[in-house]
This record gives C-alpha cells, sequence and structure tokens, in this order.
C-alpha cells in the first residue's frame, strides 16, 4: 500500500500520437532540486517559474529511468506503457 | 530495473512520514535507492537485512525502509552491529554511516571491524563535512576548504578512506558517487554478497552546506563535478599520475578473501564443546 | 532424601560469571579492566563450550554497543568492567534506557577517580550508577555483599533487565569480586529464568513501544519476522522519532512507570536484629560485612543496634527506612565513598533520627571496630 501521494499524471498517451513512457512527478515529495531536469539526457524535463517539474517534452522519452534513478526524494516514476 | 514507485511500495515504511527529511538534493536519497535497487536485485527477503546507522544525515535513512532497522548513537554504528551479527549471523547486516559518524568518533570501531573482517558492508556517505550539525569539517574535508569551524580555509589533511580501510583489513573495498548510480548500485550488490568486512565508499554532496560555503553551486553542479572526478579503476591504471592529479578511482578497488570472524567463532564454539564433553 | 549440598571455593567474580551462565546470558562483550577481568576471562572460556559467544571488543564503548546490538538480536547480554570503562560506557546506557534494551552491566568498582587505585576497593560509583548518563532515566542497580550472593545477584539482574526491558547494574567492589568464599550454589535447572516477552500480535501490527498493562512493551528480535525500528531518539509507540510533546512526554514517563510499577520487586532488602533496634548500621557491598561483625559484638554488649542491608541501592529502597523511623536515634552509614547513599538515607530520614556517616577512601576497608567504635560513642 503506497503512501498517498498526489500524482499528476502529465502527458498522457494521447491517441494516435506515438506511445510514450507515462512520466509521473509527486508534487508532494518533489524538492525542486532541478537534478532531474538537468541530467534527463533527452532534456525532456523542465521546471515551470514556480520550479515545478513536468516534462515540456514527453515524446521525446526513452524510459532510460536516469530521472529515477538521481532522483534523491523517489518523486517522479516513468512507466513504460504496455503494447 | 525497479522503478520509483515499485521501490516505494516494496521496501519504504508506509506508516512514515514523507518526503524524507534530507534537503533538496541531497545525495543521500540517491544513495539509498542505489542500495535498495541492489537488495531488490538481489532479492533478499526484508526480514533478513538489518540497516544499522549511527548519527547525522545518513543516520535517519534507516527509519524509512522496511528492514529491521537500528539508528545508534554517534560513532557506534558497527559495534552495535557486530553484536547483532554475532548474535544473528543468518541475518545480512548493512551499516550506513557518514564521514563524521565513520572516521571521526567512529574512527576505532572502523578499523577493528576491517581487522576482525566480520560479514558487515559499510556504505559510507562521504560528503565532506557535517551536515546535520549545520557544516563542520570533518576528516575527509579537503585541505584548504572552508566550513563553519575553519571559514579561514581548513589545515588538516583529510583521510583517505578507501585506503584507510584497506590498511586496516577490510576484505572488500569499493568506492563510488552518487552521480554513478548504477554503477554504486552493482558495487553494494557485490559488497553485500561478500563475505567478510566490506566498505563502500560513496562521494557525494552537501549543497547546504559544503556546497554553499565553498560555492561549489548547488546538487547538478556538484554532481556534474562528481562525473568528472572520477576515474574508473581500469581507466585510471593506464593513467599517470600527473593526469590522476585530483582525480578521485572508483570500481571495486579491493576483492579477497580472508577468515571471517563468525564463522571462526564458530570454530570456538565446536572446539570449546568437543572439550567439554571430552 | 535431599542430596548433600555441594560446597565450593569461589571468588566473587566468578559467581558473577557463573551466575550470569545460570541466567542463561548467552553473549559477553567486554573490554580487560581490573579488577573486574576475571569475570571475562571466565565467560570467554565458558560461553562457546554452552553455544553462547564472547567477544574482545576495542574499547569499553564498543562493548555496550555490542551488547546492545546482541540483545536486539535476541541474545540475554551481559558485560562487566570497573570505574574508568563503565564512565566509556554512560552514553551507550542511556541509549539502552531510553530503547529500552534487557542488558547487565556488571561494574566492580575500585579506587576513584580517574586510574585511581586498581586494585583497591571503594564505592565511589554509586552516584554514578545512578546518574553517569544524562537525562532523566530509569536505572536498577543492585549491590551483593558477598561471593554467593553475587551469583544470585548476577541472575536477579539478568531477570529483572528481561522482565522490565531496562538494563540493570550489578554495582559490586572490589572486595567482593576478588575475596573467595565458600559457597554452595543451585544447579543450573533450579535457577528461576525470566525471559522478555514475545508478541504474539501478527507483525503488522506490532509497536514495539505500545506498553502492555505492565508498563512494558513486548520485544521481537531483529530476524524473527518482525521488522521494526529501534532508535536513540524520543520516539511514539511505532518506535519513530518524535518531538511532539504528548508522545515524548508518554516515552519517557512510561520509562520510570514500568520501574516503579515493579518497585517492591525490585528493591531486595534484608534487617537483621532491627525489632527492638534503638540503632541501625544502613550498609551495602563489603561494609555489610564489617557492619555484621559490629553489630554482633555490640549486640552482646546489650547495645540494641540493627542492619539494614541494602540489595538494591537504585531505585533507593526508601519503605527499608521509613519502617524503622519512629524507633530509631542513631543510624550510621559506613561507605567506601564521602557519603552517597548517606545523601540518600539524609532525604529520606527527613530530620527524624540523627544520621552519621563513617567514610574512607583511602583504599582500604572500614573495620567493625571503627564501626563499633562510632556506635558507642553515639549511644553515650
Amino acid at each position: 500500500m503506497s503512501t498517498a501521494r498526489k500524482k499528476s499524471p502529465a502527458g498522457a498517451a494521447g491517441s494516435g500520437a506515438k506511445e510514450h513512457p507515462r512520466i509521473t512527478i509527486f508534487h508532494d515529495w518533489c524538492k525542486h532540486c532541478g537534478i532531474c531536469v538537468a541530467f534527463c539526457p533527452k532534456e525532456v524535463l523542465a521546471m515551470d517559474e514556480n520550479r515545478k517539474v513536468y516534462p515540456k517534452f514527453p515524446e521525446n522519452c526513452i524510459a532510460c529511468h536516469m530521472c529515477e534513478l538521481r532522483c534523491p526524494d523517489f518523486a517522479i516514476n516513468v512507466a513504460e506503457v504496455k503494447k | 530495473m525497479i522503478s520509483n514507485s515499485e521501490l516505494v511500495k516494496k521496501y519504504f515504511r508506509y506508516n512514515k512520514k514523507f518526503p524524507h527529511i534530507w534537503c533538496p538534493g541531497c545525495g543521500i536519497g540517491t544513495i539509498l535507492g542505489s542500495m535498495l535497487r541492489a537488495i531488490d536485485d538481489l532479492e533478499l527477503e526484508k526480514d533478513d537485512i538489518a540497516f544499522v546507522s549511527g548519527i547525522g544525515c545518513t543516520g535517519r535513512a534507516p527509519v524509512y525502509v522496511d528492514f529491521n532497522t537500528l539508528h545508534t548513537t554517534h560513532g557506534r554504528a558497527l559495534p552495535f552491529a557486530t553484536g547483532l551479527k554475532l548474535a544473528r549471523p543468518e541475518l545480512k547486516v548493512i551499516v550506513a554511516t557518514g564521514d563524521g559518524d565513520s572516521t571521526a568518533i567512529g574512527g576505532n570501531h572502523l578499523i577493528h571491524a576491517c581487522r576482525r573482517n566480520i560479514d558487515i558492508t559499510t556504505i559510507i556517505f562521504n560528503n565532506y563535512i557535517y551536515g546535520m550539525t549545520g557544516g563542520q569539517y570533518s576528516p575527509t574535508t579537503p585541505h584548504g576548504d572552508k566550513a563553519y569551524t575553519c571559514k579561514l580555509g581548513n589545515i588538516e589533511r583529510p583521510f583517505n578512506i578507501s585506503a584507510l580501510v584497506e590498511a586496516a583489513g577490510a576484505t572488500f573495498v569499493g568506492r563510488s558517487t552518487s552521480y554513478h548510480t548504477l554503477q554504486l548500485k552493482n558495487i553494494i550488490k557485490r559488497a553485500i554478497q561478500h563475505k567478510g568486512f566490506s566498505v563502500v565508499e560513496v562521494i557525494t554532496h552537501c549543497p547546504t552546506t559544503y556546497g554553499r560555503i565553498n560555492r561549489k553551486g548547488g546538487a547538478v553542479e556538484m554532481l556534474e563535478w562528481q562525473k568528472e572526478v572520477a576515474v574508473d579503476r581500469e581507466k585510471a591504471a593506464k593513467m599517470s599520475p600527473e593526469e590522476l592529479e585530483g582525480k578521485i578511482v572508483t570500481g571495486i578497488l579491493l576483492e579477497r578473501e580472508l577468515p571471517e570472524f563468525c564463522e571462526q567463532y564458530d570454530t570456538i564454539i565446536e572446539k570449546a564443546q568437543s572439550l567439554d564433553k571430552g | 532424601m535431599r542430596k548433600k549440598p555441594s560446597y565450593q571455593l569461589m571468588q566473587g567474580n566468578e559467581a558473577a560469571a557463573e551466575g550470569a551462565l545460570a541466567a542463561g546470558v548467552n553473549f559477553f562483550a567486554g573490554y580487560p579492566i581490573t579488577p573486574s577481568t576475571e569475570i571475562a576471562e571466565i565467560l570467554a572460556d565458558r560461553l562457546p563450550a554452552n553455544g553462547g559467544k564472547f567477544i574482545q571488543m576495542e574499547d569499553e564503548i564498543g562493548s555496550i554497543a555490542a551488547i546492545i546490538g546482541a540483545s536486539i538480536g535476541g541474545c540475554k547480554s551481559l558485560t562487566a568492567t570497573s570505574g574508568p570503562g563503565f564512565s566509556l560506557m554512560q552514553e551507550n546506557l542511556g541509549f539502552a534506557c531510553l530503547a529500552e534494551v534487557p542488558l547487565v552491566i556488571v561494574n566492580v568498582m575500585r579506587g576513584g577517580p580517574s586510574t585511581g587505585m586498581p586494585t583497591s576497593p571503594s564505592q565511589g560509583d554509586v552516584m554514578q550508577s545512578r546518574w553517569g548518563t544524562h537525562g532523566d532515566h530509569p536505572i536498577i542497580v543492585l549491590s551483593p555483599a558477598s561471593v554467593e550472593e553475587t551469583f544470585h545477584y548476577t541472575i536477579k539482574a539478568v531477570n529483572l533487565a528481561e522482565k522490565y526491558r531496562n538494563p540493570v547494574i550489578v554495582l559490586m567492589d572490589e572486595v567482593i569480586g576478588h575475596m573467595r568464599a565458600r559457597v554452595s550454589l543451585p544447579p543450573w535447572p533450579m535457577v528461576e529464568r525470566v525471559n522478555r516477552v514475545k508478541p504474539n500480535m501478527p507483525p503488522e501490527w506490532y509497536n514495539p513501544y505500545e506498553r502492555q498493562a505492565s508498563g512494558v512493551a513486548p520485544m521481537a528480535a531483529f530476524g524473527d519476522g518482525y521488522r521494526y525500528h529501534v532508535t536513540g531518539l524520543v520516539h511514539d509507540a511505532k518506535g519513530f522519532p518524535t518531538a511532539n510533546p504528548n508522545e515524548a512526554r508518554d516515552n519517557l514517563r512510561g520509562l520510570f512507570a514500568k520501574i516503579e510499577r515493579g518497585f517492591r520487586e525490585i528493591c531486595l532488602v534484608d534487617y537483621e536484629e532491627m525489632e527492638d533496634a534503638e540503632h541501625a548500621i544502613v550498609a551495602y557491598g563489603c561494609m555489610v560485612l564489617s557492619a555484621r561483625s559490629a553489630l554482633e559484638q555490640l549486640r552482646e554488649a546489650g547495645h540494641r543496634v540493627g542492619l539494614i542491608k541494602l540489595g538494591t541501592l537504585w531505585p533507593f529502597p526508601r519503605f527499608a527506612l521509613e519502617r524503622y523511623l519512629p524507633q530509631l536515634k542513631n543510624i550510621i552509614v559506613p561507605e567506601l565513598n564521602l557519603g552517597q547513599v548517606y545523601r540518600e538515607v539524609l532525604r529520606v530520614n527527613a530530620g527524624h533520627a540523627n544520621i552519621e556517616k563513617i567514610n574512607r577512601i583511602n583504599g582500604t576497608i572500614i573495620t567493625p571496630e571503627e564501626i563499633i567504635k562510632t556506635v558507642k560513642g553515639l549511644i553515650r
């Protein structure tokens, strides 16, 4: 039973659009350190003016999970959409 | 590769308040993630793991995870773990300790645990500073660097932890950084599997105190520094001393087999019991 | 026909080791220090033969840390030391009090302070055994007054530690530790062994610090399938650190409540010839030997003197005094320190009787003659 975590699944797979992994950021846990944004090899992630992380180019995500591995707060999750 | 959601669901204590206590961008959470992924790869039973820590930022790691967890006094994680391991040799005992906790107040226990070669895996979170108390220099703070107790520059030369523990008798020594999360995971995996005293030194960053007072930038810049400065052992072997200047050699630095303390004590028990009957 | 008792000549320290084994101690971690080293040597020898384990640590800090770890692993663990080592053990003793970890420390007192007089007796650690570690904490301290009693008090200490989930200190002095005496000890099967209460609820419901009616929480061992958290931070019933004032109060008050509840069982006191006594000697440890001899001679000389023998020093058995205060004119407190239990006697006496202390800190003992001289001086 996972802790109640307010999720905001962003960039859900659009119909017809190329299937890309679902990136979920748990904003209750995210401390806006910017590590995931800085080290995403495809620069998928970005921070808005409030330093809130969001997937700016979700379609570029290659599900390398670097953001998950680097996140000190376990506040980001990349789920590959099963065919 | 286990995702963060799975990791949280499987290994975190659901009844513990999150987000955890560590500062934004601190390396401890990342290292903890690599450790949990190592444990997941090894498919260890949660009942069979004892996770022991001392005092300091690192000391707060065990409370978050669903193992047999013990948060001891400053510098004493290793002797506590030694008693626990002897009492329950079947447990995989992992110790999380900081640079100050392990090499300053805990230094005496560290070198003796190495010499004894008791089957414990010790992960040293080396962020070059005492973070919990707000940024005082530690035995690993680089010479010349600043901290709130040496604002005019550290006049002490730091320990080389990996060399120290090797000389003291540790039979597995690995070093990595909080940037190299997969290398770290694999080293921790091998360290846990190794029978004997294993030390994994993890170079990491404290953006809040060490990073700020020494103008090393934030977590991102400090991680980039770790990326630049680390050189894998194979590559380092082919480099000249000048090239290695200021570099940190990572990977499994030492792996040797020597008699393990608990197993040797079992032979003492057998001898004593046969004498007793004889 | 009852088996004829078998006698043996035994040293006090040896009796402590034998008591530990009889009580089921199966883990010892220690560090050599006069005048307690015999205990370590004997247990290093005897523990493995009985399936137990011994380890000599790098210092006394490591020693108590190791016995705490072993106790959390399910062992009955014990260490032995003397003044300087006992001082090094204080921080982790506090940890064991707050984390409620059963363990026994045998402290064989020697001349202090500092290196002091390593081979001479003293009773100078009494207040340290109560207040050595920082902060308000409960402690149980027993003080054996003979070789045979050291055997029984060590067993009692192990059982009290298990029952109350609390560290217990066997506070001996070098006289009791090193003297030899003829003893008749019960075989192990005859010795009572108390074990800590184990949880019987499923692991998911287990809260390691949720007290039962007895005031003590069940204690699972690491590796028993009850994964829980132990910390030196003030904590809630789940064992998680808390700074919430109410939870902190409950946590700390709970430590004392469980000891207060067991006060009568914990307090071991003997009274000798107190029924008609007008004067009482209050003594513990080796001073009981001098006091008894003095008592005998004073009674022969027709003086109505009695002995209150304190087997428990902390918590202080105040009832032992209060019971006789109405009939007592003088209370004499001979101690190999400058007056430590004496201060407790003063507190409890609250002006009723006249309190006279006899003190010596030069490494030799107070003799019966000196006690007799003092008592006679008071009577006139």
